[in-house]
């Protein structure tokens, strides 16, 4: 870092966009051309309110439908999940605990190695071993997540079962968590080694001056100082488990049941929805609504934990 | 999420108590973090190794000429390899000038203390961490709205993944054009530049290197995206070329997807060679966003 970025990103510049900030210095009169091209600008950047509406109406419309037939409390409380049966049963809850507990197994890989990984680079690496991990730490971001679920069948499933001896079939709860998770580490070691690196020397040297060595450092001042940032992270981690879809739907397999057991098979929310796009439902049917009843609980989800996510962030951009 | 703002001054920290780096405790605990680093990096070689190994005599040209087929030893990705070029270049031509402009708006034009605009960017950092497979939703909700009966085209499939991957281009391009110091935009307009000419003649090519590495990410993540386009029903046999916005497609995540849930082995195989080939497309796009990055840090 340079002195002029840090001049740039010091408080009188933030808060303040680029061209706003030195608005004084412009004398020229707006021509009309550049009224137009702002107006341009402002609409491209409205569009996404429209994504956001778009995604609630495509939502909402077919749910409500839905809802008509199917109460909100059956749906939500519902143990069986049998929508194509001749004696269709729409409760939630099986679909439910499979993500819980996808999402639970990604986070115990995804969380400590993420968290591990980033206190590595932000505070052990030198430059140059650090040139290099962390990009081949982002490359591990760029698999496709058919080849992460493709992986979770045809390798870490057997490789389980033969190797580890442990009793799951082909489709597994299990080894699609434990593939998400490698997924996920990414994510999680780049936002958190952000919130490390952000943390200031001073209280890296206060504690050297104590005496601490590099870990008493890393755990009690470092850690401590990121945690909000770290958080903001993990549930970052937490939101993109949640709606991960191929791995689960390649992996985990079809059949909703209330899983206990991570070695069960299980359809988590996106799987269900994935498999059900591939079945011929006709458009307006109660079958064709249950997709985007299960869509709506997705989004709303995944929604509630962005916010936090987002809010974390926020706060500790603040607070150095 | 990927921004490299690590100060390194303190790594030339004086450790004076060296016994006490070197503490059993200290030693276990950096052991430890090697452990972490090694998950990733020991799965990322174990999923190429063993796709490989499992795709076998497969990777071959025939997986690009031929078409699919019901017998796995003639079947090819051709249909699925061009259906992806065609997506992705839509989806690049529809995303990337919508993203750049709305990036430009919100942070050079956009007056950041406005409610309205920090609802915007909180609305754009929220969607950027939706599900794919709610865009897919949306792209079906939308194409019906306006009556198209068939859903699997072109220009569906490069709508849920345009939408999907403009808020990624608009935060990556945010980034590029807040690292182009604030003295270019001063001389410019001292000049006696407009704001606009400022943008487009000063600002914007400074953050070309920025705005291309966002954006060939964001570009790549579309390319390995199959989600969206399941509910779009692009699974499905397609023995011809694509040959326009409205043709029919698949692509090739979709197709690995397609041939990963046939019980046949010789699908398996296909699976896994089109799953390298796949592999590394993306890790060479990711390769060249990295180094554009990491030949791109000027110092002003």
């Amino acid at each position: 870092m340079t002195a002029t970025q840090d001049l740039r990103s010091g408080p009188a510049a933030q808060g303040r966009s680029g061209l706003r900030a030195d608005r004084a210095l412009s004398q020229v009169r707006p021509r009309r051309g550049e009224t137009a091209v702002r107006l341009l600008l402002r609409a491209a950047a409205a569009l996404s309110v429209l994504i956001t509406a778009g995604i609630v109406v495509s939502l909402l419309v077919p749910a409500i439908g839905f809802f008509q037939q199917v109460p909100v409390v059956e749906f939500l409380t519902g143990t069986r999940w049998a929508p194509q049966f001749a004696d269709p049963s729409f409760g939630v809850l099986p679909l439910v605990t499979a993500t819980a507990w996808t999402t639970a197994i990604a986070l115990t890989v995804a969380v400590p190695c993420g968290l591990g990984a980033a206190a590595y680079l932000a505070e052990y690496a030198r430059p140059r071993v650090r040139q290099v991990l962390k990009p081949v730490l982002e490359l591990l971001a760029g698999v496709p997540t058919v080849v992460f679920g493709f992986f979770a069948l045809s390798f870490v499933g057997p490789a389980l079962r033969d190797r580890l001896g442990i009793d799951v079939g082909t489709f597994s709860i299990l080894a699609a968590g434990l593939v998400m998770g490698v997924m996920i580490i990414p994510t999680v070691a780049s936002l958190s080694e952000d919130a490390m690196s952000a943390v200031p020397n001073a209280l890296r040297e206060a504690s050297a001056a104590l005496g601490s060595n590099r870990m008493q450092t890393t755990l009690r001042v470092v850690f401590p100082a990121a945690l909000s940032g770290i958080v903001a992270a993990v549930v970052l981690g937490i939101s993109r488990a949640i709606g991960e879809t191929m791995i689960v739907a390649i992996a985990a397999g079809a059949r909703p049941q209330m899983v206990t057991d991570p070695t069960m098979e299980g359809a988590t929310m996106t799987g269900f929805i994935a498999r059900m796009a591939l079945g011929d439902s006709r458009v307006g049917s109660l079958e064709y609504d249950t997709l985007f009843a299960v869509g709506l609980l997705l989004f709303l989800l995944t929604f509630v934990v962005n916010l936090i996510s987002i809010r974390r962030v926020h706060r500790f951009r603040q607070e150095y | 999420m990927t921004a490299t703002t690590a100060p390194s001054a303190h790594r030339a920290l004086p450790t004076g108590q060296r016994s006490r780096e070197r503490s059993p405790g200290a030693t276990l605990f950096l052991v430890l973090l090697w452990a972490s680093l090694l998950v990733a990096f020991a799965t990322l070689v174990t999923l190429l190794v063993s796709t490989v190994v499992e795709a076998g005599d497969r990777l071959g040209p025939t997986l690009l000429t031929e078409y699919p087929s019901s017998r796995p030893e003639e079947a090819g990705a051709r249909p699925a390899v061009l259906g992806s070029l065609w997506v992705i270049g839509t989806t690049a031509v529809l995303s990337v000038p919508l993203g750049i402009a709305a990036a430009v708006h919100l942070e050079e034009f956009a007056d950041r203390h406005s409610r309205v605009n920090r609802l915007l960017e909180l609305n754009i950092q929220n969607l950027s961490a939706i599900p794919s497979i709610i865009y897919g939703m949306l792209a079906i909700g939308t194409l019906s709205l306006i009556g198209v009966q068939n859903k699997n085209i072109v220009i569906g499939g490069a709508l849920a993944l345009a939408l999907l991957i403009l808020p990624v281009i608009i935060i990556s391009t945010r980034e590029a054009l807040r690292a182009v110091p604030r003295e270019q935009r001063q001389a410019s307009l001292a000049l006696g530049a407009t704001e606009l000419q400022t943008t487009w003649r000063v600002t914007l090519p400074a953050a070309v290197p920025g705005i291309s590495t966002g954006t060939i990410l964001a570009l790549s993540r579309a390319l390995g995206e199959a989600a969206p386009l399941l509910l779009l029903g692009a699974l499905v046999f397609i023995s011809f070329d694509p040959n326009g916005l409205l043709s029919g497609f698949t692509t090739m995540p979709i197709q690995i997807f397609g041939w990963t849930n046939s019980p046949q082995a010789g699908f398996r195989e296909l699976a896994a060679a089109a799953s390298v080939l796949l592999v590394v497309i993306l890790l060479a796009m990711n390769a060249l966003a990295i180094i554009i990055r990491n030949r791109s840090q000027r110092r002003w």
